[in-house]
């Protein structure tokens, strides 16, 4: 007995913050500031909102630096910080509190770093939109709520940032509102959260109801005691929620729409932070993954499924932002694949990390891309971009080579210790999974060769009345800063395994097999990458890129169009019949409900105007119920007297 | 609720003056020129703010279960007492009511000058001409009786002064509707009034058992706390039990027993809605935890699980029907169906998690639902007309309209950092851990209900601007933002720091829960090792 009490000891023990972290909150409350300024004065705020929302965003950034030098000095370095008691009531018992540890700290670079290069960004992005105050206002909301999601210290907490995130998100999906297009796409992508949201708040509510707690340090200081059963239950549907917010199969068709929003927030939302914020929510659950080796495999598989849709949809599209949308949801799913292998949940951080860094510099470029091009989007009209945007086909270039793993740029490294952790597993699972991480890279060398080409070389195709120029410094800027970090940043990270190393405390690395060597694995993923770039060379860039797409393409061309029809599959499965029974309902709720109530009170009607007839007005006709009255009540109490 | 109030405080006659200072009010509105009508009734609401304030203040949650007690005889013949007296969940629903009142006073401002009833005359009855100018002063009035009524609902410990209110509340809500409301005004009032009188007369039926039991057991008696200790046979539990449940239900309205609702919700005025929905449905859930648990806790155990599936199909039903629905505030009255569905499945679920949410959420919905009718109801004022339909990218013409409309859809979609999601999720994890498929459907009413909202909002604010002609959609003004912002506060600072409440409602529920004898269910793996 004594030992199972030992087995039940918590496996992590947070300690109160102290010092400059006992300020932690500051963090949060910089861009709340912020945002709560900008929403309530509104208009007032159009001269210096944008420049407050940079401040906040900025000052969040050099508190999350101080913090996490702070941290760095500690000897345990898994902070909790209570704020107050949030929700109280008996067993139920919810704290308002952060965690600092070094993945919440990680995250928190993350998010204000980027963040603030976007921020930046954006005032020459939005220099003409005269809601841009609200803009930035949305943006520092965002910031807010992502920095919750992240430092929160119960799952209940992290609940709040989700959705808030969400929230954002479908503001800034839906800020060209009169568009039609981008309404349904923010309500698309809000509904698709909340579809993954029953996923996460189901698992709470099995957390409380078989450990009694929510927040971090109590489900994960129990989670030894969950059953298998329990374990699974919890992991998959996290794992719904996961879905939901990273664009993962089945849940993923809302982020390429998406891309309705501005570009920035397609960078800092939909690509670099908020969608990467399931691959947090499963990392962060991983002492109640350890527990149920089956929900694992799942998160790997769904990880694997969802990389192989992203790449094939991005090979056919020909909107420079639909393109870079499913080459976001195709490396969420290498993170997935990575944080359901057991042990290389810090590699799939790592491949967080790098990809937030390369894909928002993609973004950004593509952004000053439109901006250049009068706002199209449509590659076919591109081309021969490489002189007149010199530096944003620098960065672009930079992020090109990131994402498709030349060495030494960020996404090499970070994509190939996937790849290598996925064979390592051994067996069918790490054959299978190897090969299709393995396979991916190759696609998706194949799709970002041909956005390449198609819009930075070959021949002008440009439409009549664009006069394409290079942004200006206040846009450039960040792109380069990001550039920057797309080449060094995946270096500096595994550099003597230093992520790895840090995130030790949160994400405990596992010894692996060696079914590869590491330098084989490399080699094969940048052969298999050329072939890729090559395969996109000779197809796309040896003919002329005709202006409208052609239409006698394969069956799978046609599929991925359609987005392998699961738009479609969703709409007929869903969409249509909900209608459907949302009019039966109405239908039945006032003729079968509302109608039995009418008749039963035309029926009452009816019989009272029955009962008037006998009003007569006559006063024979009353003596004579008199009497009768009369009667039945001396017979009834003749009946009782006589009776026994 | 600090309990550090001067104690003297304690010892007044809360209730009493609470309720008689509308009285007042009303009587001055109705002596004073018309044009202090407004003035004099807002002051008069603000009046019982502060001393709901104050009352609060002085209330221990720790203290006994009923505090500010009063109990003199009234018809000594039949053992009624004129008994008043307030636990937690009584005294935050008075808060509530206290909130409101000022709340519809400032935004029904020039209701009857402007209200829907200006649109079109009624078609049912002998209606007078449109752009007849209603009385002034007999809006406010009503509104300030219909305060004293609601306030002595939520505070009579005699089952027989809950009856009197109970039916007595029903005559100022007639008459806001069938001389305030939408075209349609007659039919609803009438379907509301039947609809509440036919629920009234089974638990008229059910008042007179009690006391037949009683004088049974001893003296007759119709005092709460005196009641329950009676002991009544089962048979006789579930009869009684059932001549409440459906009374409440049909108050509160639960499905199947809520056609009257959208009805009345419709046809009222704005300010009459937000009251009807907000305040009037509470005392149905209310009465469930203050009748129908503690009277006949065995009944409520046989019959608690189809109660819970009735709630169950309510939140489904209410959420897709509300979908199909073209007029707002139609939409929104199906909304509620969902909602009370949620606060009906707290109160059955038998936890005190779901009981807390429950009482929070009668609350929260009455913030949430009130501030969405104001709203709907500034919009309908400028477009006149509440069809969906004829409403596009209002958004582009009145933001400050579109962005309150929004807040208010989001705090009824419980959005996590407004108060309406503490008390969706405390219902819902209180009820997983007794009846976790029920728990799990109502979950899947979190998809819907952003459904409805999104879509709402989608159609009526965003797209391109079309609006209603001969309609000026011009912005809110600040009046109409003054009427909806302190809700809306409240509900972002409730929603962050919702204790001050769950500290006053926990005790009372745990008191309900002992009445009937439950307890919350111990987690099944293991105790938390915090």
């Amino acid at each position: 007995m004594s030992t199972l009490l030992a087995v039940s000891e918590p496996a992590t023990e947070y300690v109160a913050a102290t010092g400059t972290l006992s300020s932690l909150w500051v963090l949060l409350a910089l861009p709340a500031f912020g945002a709560t300024t900008i929403l309530l004065l509104r208009g007032r705020t159009r001269t210096w909102g944008p420049y407050l929302a940079i401040a906040t965003c900025g000052a969040a950034f050099a508190w999350a630096l101080v913090s996490f030098l702070e941290l760095r000095g500690l000897e345990n370095r898994s902070v909790d910080l209570h704020l107050w008691s949030w929700i109280p009531v008996n067993g139920f018992q919810v704290d308002a509190g952060l965690l600092y540890d070094p993945l919440s700290a990680t995250f928190t670079l993350l998010i204000t770093g980027v963040g603030l290069l976007i921020h930046i960004y954006s005032l020459g992005y939005m220099e003409h939109d005269e809601r841009r105050w609200l803009f930035f206002g949305y943006l520092n909301l965002f910031v807010t709520a992502m920095l919750l999601l992240v430092l929160g210290n119960s799952y209940l907490a992290l609940y709040v940032g989700w959705e808030g995130v969400g929230l954002a998100s479908y503001l800034l999906i839906s800020w060209y509102f009169w568009k039609p297009s981008a309404a349904t796409a923010g309500k698309k992508a809000f509904i698709a959260n909340r579809v993954g949201d029953v996923g996460l708040s189901l698992a709470i509510m099995v957390m409380f109801a078989t450990l009694g707690t929510t927040s971090f340090e109590g489900v994960f200081g129990s989670a030894e005691q969950l059953t298998a059963g329990a374990a699974t239950a919890i992991g998959l549907l996290l794992l719904l929620g996961a879905c939901g917010k990273s664009g993962q199969f089945p849940l993923h068709t809302w982020l390429p729409d998406a891309m309705e929003g501005p570009t920035p927030v397609s960078a800092l939302i939909h690509a670099s932070t908020m969608v990467t914020a399931g691959v947090y929510l499963i990392a962060r659950s991983m002492p109640v993954y350890v527990q149920s080796p089956d929900a694992q495999l799942v998160v790997s598989i769904i990880g694997a499924i969802t990389l192989v849709i992203g790449c094939v949809i991005g090979c056919v599209y020909d909107d420079i932002k639909k393109v870079l949308a499913y080459s976001t949801v195709s490396q969420i799913g290498y993170m997935f694949l990575a944080v359901g292998i057991p042990g290389a949940g810090a590699i799939a951080i790592l491949h967080l990390l790098t990809h937030g860094f390369f894909k928002a510099c993609m973004f950004l470029s593509a952004g000053s891309v439109m901006h250049g091009m009068n706002d199209q989007v449509d590659m076919r009209r591109f081309g021969a971009l490489r002189k007149v945007m010199p530096v944003t086909f620098g960065c672009m270039l930079v992020g090109y080579l990131a994402i498709i793993g030349i060495p030494p740029f960020a996404g090499f490294f970070s994509k190939d210790l996937i790849i290598e952790h996925a064979f390592n597993q051994g067996g069918t699972r790490g054959a299978v999974l190897g090969t299709v991480a393995l396979v991916g890279a190759g696609i998706t060398a194949f799709y970002m060769t041909r956005l390449m080409l198609m819009t930075f070389f070959g021949k002008k195709r440009w439409t009549a009345d664009v006069h394409p120029h290079e942004s200006p410094a206040v846009m450039t800027g960040p792109m380069v800063l990001l550039g920057v970090g797309s080449v060094v940043s995946g270096f500096l990270l595994v550099r003597g395994d230093a992520l790895v190393h840090w995130l030790e405390p949160v994400l405990p690395e596992q010894e692996q097999e060696h079914v590869f060597e590491a330098i084989t694995v490399s080699i094969m993923t940048v052969g298999v990458s050329l072939l890729g770039v090559l395969a996109a060379y000779l197809l796309v860039h040896r003919k002329a890129v005709p202006h409208f797409p052609p239409v006698a393409v394969s069956p799978l061309t046609t599929a991925a169009r359609n987005n392998l029809y699961l738009d479609s599959l969703n709409e007929s499965l869903l969409m249509r019949p909900g209608q459907y029974l949302t009019r039966m309902l109405v239908w039945f709720d006032n003729r079968g409900i509302d109608g039995a109530v009418s008749a039963v009170a035309a029926g009452v009607g009816g019989s009272s105007g029955r009962l008037r007839r006998l009003q007569t007005g006559f006063v024979r006709s009353y003596a004579l119920s008199i009497f009768a009255g009369a009667m039945l009540v001396a017979g009834s109490l003749l009946l009782v007297r006589i009776g026994p | 609720m600090t309990g550090t109030a001067p104690s003297f405080l304690a010892d007044w006659p809360w209730l009493t003056i609470l309720g008689i200072v509308p009285l007042v009010g009303t009587a001055l509105v109705a002596a004073l020129p018309t044009r202090l009508a407004r003035p004099v009734s807002l002051l008069t609401s603000l009046v019982v703010l502060a001393g709901t304030i104050a009352m609060c203040a002085a209330f221990e949650p720790d203290g006994e279960r009923f505090q500010f007690v009063q109990a003199y005889d009234w018809i000594p013949a039949f053992g009624v007492q004129y008994a008043v007296g307030v636990d937690g969940i009584a005294l935050v629903l008075i808060a509530l009511v206290a909130v409101l009142v000022p709340v519809v006073i400032v935004a029904s401002w020039n209701e009857a000058e402007e209200g829907e009833q200006a649109m079109v005359p009624d078609a049912g009855s002998s209606a007078p001409a449109a752009g007849r100018i209603r009385s002034v002063k007999t809006f406010f009035a009503l509104i300030l009786v219909l305060e004293t009524m609601m306030i002595g609902v939520f505070a009579a410990t005699d089952v027989f002064l809950f009856y009197v209110f109970f039916e007595a509340v029903l005559i100022p809500m007639y008459f806001l509707i069938g001389s305030y409301g939408g075209p349609r005004r007659s039919y609803a009032a009438v379907k509301f009034l039947l609809y509440s009188l036919v629920g009234g007369l089974l638990m008229l039926a059910a008042v007179i058992g009690l006391y037949v039991t009683s004088a049974d057991q001893g003296e007759g008696t119709f005092a709460f706390e005196r009641l329950t200790e009676l002991e009544i046979s089962t048979p006789v539990q579930i009869a009684l039990f059932l001549g409440f449940f459906i009374a409440f239900a049909i108050k509160a309205p639960l499905w199947p027993f809520h056609t009257w609702l959208p009805d009345a919700g419709a046809e009222a005025p704005v300010g009459g809605a937000v009251l009807l929905v907000g305040i009037l449905d509470k005392i149905g859930t209310f009465g469930f935890l203050r009748y129908c648990l503690p009277l006949f806790p065995e009944a409520a155990d046989i019959l608690g699980p189809y109660i819970i599936v009735l709630c169950v199909i309510g939140i489904l039903y209410g959420a897709l029907v509300a979908m199909g629905q073209k007029d707002l505030k139609r939409l929104v009255s199906y909304t509620s169906v969902a909602h009370f569905g949620f606060i009906g499945l707290g109160c059955f679920a038998f936890t005190s998690q779901a009981q807390t949410g429950a009482v929070l959420y009668m609350v929260n919905h009455g913030l949430s639902t009130g501030a969405l009718f104001l709203v709907i109801g500034f919009l309908v004022a400028r477009g006149r007309t509440r069809n969906v339909e004829d409403y596009s990218g209002v958004a582009k013409v009145a933001p400050v309209l579109a962005g309150l409309f929004l807040v208010a859809g989001l705090s009824s979609l419980a959005l996590p950092g407004l108060s309406t999601f503490v008390s969706e999720f405390l219902v819902l994890v209180g009820t997983y851990t007794r009846y976790p498929v029920a728990a799990v459907f109502a979950t899947v009413g979190i998809i819907l209900a952003a459904l409805y909202i999104l879509w709402a909002y989608q159609r009526t604010m965003q797209g391109e601007l079309r609006v209603p002609a001969g309609a000026r959609m011009r912005d809110l003004r600040g009046r109409e933002v003054l009427a909806v912002a302190p809700l809306i506060a409240l509900m972002l600072f409730l929603g962050f720091y919702p204790k001050p409440l769950t500290d006053v409602i926990t005790p009372a529920v745990n008191a309900t829960m002992q009445d009937v004898g439950k307890q919350d269910p111990a987690p099944t793996h293991a105790q938390p090792t915090r």
